[in-house]
């Protein structure tokens, strides 16, 4: 197990390097002069050369990366002054340090990312496993129907319905405001369970289905009749033999999924105008704020790449016969 | 060493009704082609202490039926109708409840592919240990003694520590018996295998025949043992029924059915062994044709398409009329040919090609 989360660590860091690098060439590929677009209108050469010093930009590519990666791992000094490990640089368009600006942000998106994954799972995989316990039945129809309208629509559609019927005219639920988790722990919740459940509603139906599908082939499985066989309670055999079978697949799902939930959430985000990370990088994008850009690349990369470890580690304790070989 | 015999429950007991009686058994399944008649019209008995074995092709309804008496169809898309008598109760319409507390407890089952029928989440210690608490409500520790206790008795070297494996750690005879084990766990008064042995090489396979005698004889459990090996059958059974297309179609000791089978199928059945002394270049004898779609069985004898020996009986009697399965103490066979032909065709044409006197 140890052996195989260090591989995994490994690799992941790998990932990252290889992300950075991608981004980072990538932005110079672009035809936008960031230098030029904070120059503003009274542009002339000089103070363009002195903007460019000043963001760094003076030097070759390469050289950058190169102080960009320094950076990170162990500080740098920049003419704004010094930025201390973890340094991502500072902002192009608001010069705040983007670490903070980062640690301002992430709450609200790794919020409703994980509340928006819990009431799917939830939601999903309950359906699914009705839906195979009852096969054929009312229920059965009725639920593949729901989730497949649910997979149909878009966030940004049902958001402003769900915020105008349930929080401006019944009045349930808050229409959604950025989590504060140190002063304020059960408001972060309240004021995500909106957003997450709209965020949720375009996942039900892959994970009923696939649940559903994957209980009634474990529950024909050889070892599901052994089970009953020995005299076990239907029930039992239900959650002990084959949901035991299904999970394993539906936390592989769960796993490829996950860049879809981040992307989810900031849709999500921006129809319920909250302030996460997925508003920032678009508008580091539209204004060519490579320090920033860079900063969210990063750190949604880190993010999946490290849920997807810990899927795996779960896939593993799941599997026994995973975790042997 | 303790005893698996439960003290209220004498072995070998040949007195009264018979622990397992079947009656007029039918069992259907609704398909999107149409109703297929797995089983149709069985009818058995099986004794305390006595070793029953079915033999027949693959799709005979060999295995339809031993699930059929645990109660393990899905009820959905099976019909079962007949009489399914354990030990004075009624199987057929019983409640799930009733079932559960039977299976596992005093009927229990061996199954054949022992990879895919052992689950491969939990250990085989476990999967051992759980109907044993479930059943006798033993404590987690007790119940975990009884497994490493069965492992042992199966001949699982330190069974200590191999409790405690998962069956893919299990080579193949190891885990055949801790499936074994498994089965025997709460000591069945009734144990069906369902072809124990087939996946298993010739020495392993006779190491397993000679536990499950021993255990039967320590236990007097009634065992029905499902194979399409004559060569098992000969180890181990005491009678035989031959099944084809859902029927009985021969019954009869063991001994009745190796050396002096009446049915047709019977004989074709024997003559496929490839023999041992024969010349190496000797054809096999396969029994010719397929068995038949159980959706659409053939008219009268089902047998009829691939018996040699219609034409004995003239006319299209085989095809119009379905023979009858009378016994006369235990033995019988459901085939047109009068007896004494039976007789005069299995001594001149049939025994030739056994290769033994």
């Amino acid at each position: 197990m140890l052996r195989f989360l260090v591989r995994r660590v490994l690799g992941a860091i790998v990932i990252l390097l290889l992300i950075s690098a991608v981004t980072y060439f990538l932005f110079f590929a672009l035809p936008a002069d960031p230098a030029a677009l904070s120059c503003g209108k009274n542009c002339n050469p000089q103070t363009l050369a002195l903007i460019r010093k000043n963001l760094g930009l003076d030097e070759p590519v390469p050289v950058q990366y190169w102080q960009y990666m320094i950076g990170i791992f162990l500080g740098r000094n920049m003419t704004i002054g010094h930025c201390s490990a973890p340094c991502f640089g500072y902002s192009f368009a608001s010069q705040q340090p983007v670490w903070s600006t980062l640690m301002n942000r992430y709450p609200t998106t790794v919020t409703l990312a994980a509340m928006g994954a819990l009431i799917f799972l939830v939601i999903g995989v309950g359906l699914g496993l009705i839906s195979a316990a009852r096969q054929g039945t009312a229920f059965d129809k009725i639920a593949s129907a729901v989730s497949l309208t649910g997979q149909s629509v878009q966030i940004y559609f049902i958001g402003p319905l769900a915020i105008y019927l349930f929080a401006d005219t019944l009045g349930w639920l808050s229409r959604g405001h950025d989590p504060d988790w140190t002063h304020d722990p059960v408001g972060s919740i309240t004021g995500m369970i909106l957003p997450a459940m709209v965020m949720s509603v375009i996942f039900w139906s892959n994970y009923s289905r696939q649940t559903r599908s994957l209980m009634v082939e474990q529950l024909s499985e050889d070892h599901v009749r052994t089970a009953r066989a020995k005299g076990m309670t239907s029930r039992y055999v239900f959650m002990r033999y084959a949901l035991r079978g299904a999970m394993g697949p539906i936390i592989t799902i769960f796993g490829m999924d996950l860049s879809s939930v981040f992307g989810g959430a900031i849709i999500t985000e921006y129809t319920f105008g909250l302030h996460g990370l997925g508003q920032l990088a678009v508008s580091a994008v539209t204004q060519t704020d490579l320090p920033l850009e860079m900063g969210v690349m990063l750190f949604g990369a880190a993010a999946i790449v490290i849920a997807n470890i810990i899927v795996d580690a779960c896939y593993a304790v799941i599997d026994p016969r995973i975790r042997l070989s | 060493m303790t005893t698996l015999t439960k003290p209220e429950q004498p072995s070998g007991r040949r007195d009264g009704a018979p622990f397992l009686s079947v009656r007029d058994l039918s069992v259907q399944f609704a398909t999107e082609d149409g109703i297929v008649k797995a089983v149709d019209g069985l009818s058995f008995d099986v004794e305390r202490g006595r070793t029953l074995g079915i033999v027949g092709e693959s799709g005979s309804g060999k295995s339809v039926t031993n699930l059929a008496v645990l109660g393990l169809h899905n009820p959905r898309n099976t019909a079962i109708t007949g009489e399914i008598v354990l030990n004075g109760h009624e199987l057929t319409g019983a409640p799930q409840r009733t079932l559960e507390k039977l299976r596992g407890n005093t009927m229990a089952m061996i199954f054949q592919d022992s990879l895919s029928a052992l689950s491969p989440y939990y250990t085989v210690g476990r999967q051992i240990a759980e109907p044993f608490r479930k059943h006798t409500g033993a404590s987690r520790k007790a119940a975990r003694e009884r497994a490493v206790e069965m492992l042992r008795r199966v001949g699982i070297p330190q069974p200590e520590l191999r409790v405690d494996d998962y069956p893919h750690q299990f080579s193949g005879g190891m885990r055949q018996r801790a499936m074994i084990a498994l089965a025997l766990v709460c000591d069945p008064q009734l144990l069906i295998a369902d072809e124990p042995t087939t996946a298993l090489d010739v020495t392993v396979q006779a190491q397993i025949l000679d536990l499950l005698k021993q255990l039967q004889q320590e236990t007097g459990t009634a065992i029905i043992f499902i194979t399409h090996d004559l060569g098992v059958v000969a180890r181990i059974c005491d009678d035989v029924l031959v099944m084809y297309a859902g029927r009985c179609v021969e019954r009869g000791t063991v001994r009745d059915i190796l050396t002096t089978p009446r049915h047709p199928y019977a004989w074709g059945l024997l003559s496929s062994v490839p023999r041992r002394k024969a010349p190496v270049d000797a054809p096999l004898r396969p029994i010719p044709g397929t068995p038949p779609s159980l959706l659409k069985p053939p008219t009268g004898c089902p047998f009829h398409p691939r018996c040699e020996f219609r034409e004995y009986v003239g006319d299209t009697r085989c095809q119009d009329e379905r023979p009858m399965l009378t016994l006369d103490s235990g033995r019988g066979a459901a085939c047109h040919l009068p007896a004494e032909q039976q007789k005069s065709i299995f001594a001149e044409q049939i025994r030739p090609l056994l290769g033994r006197s």
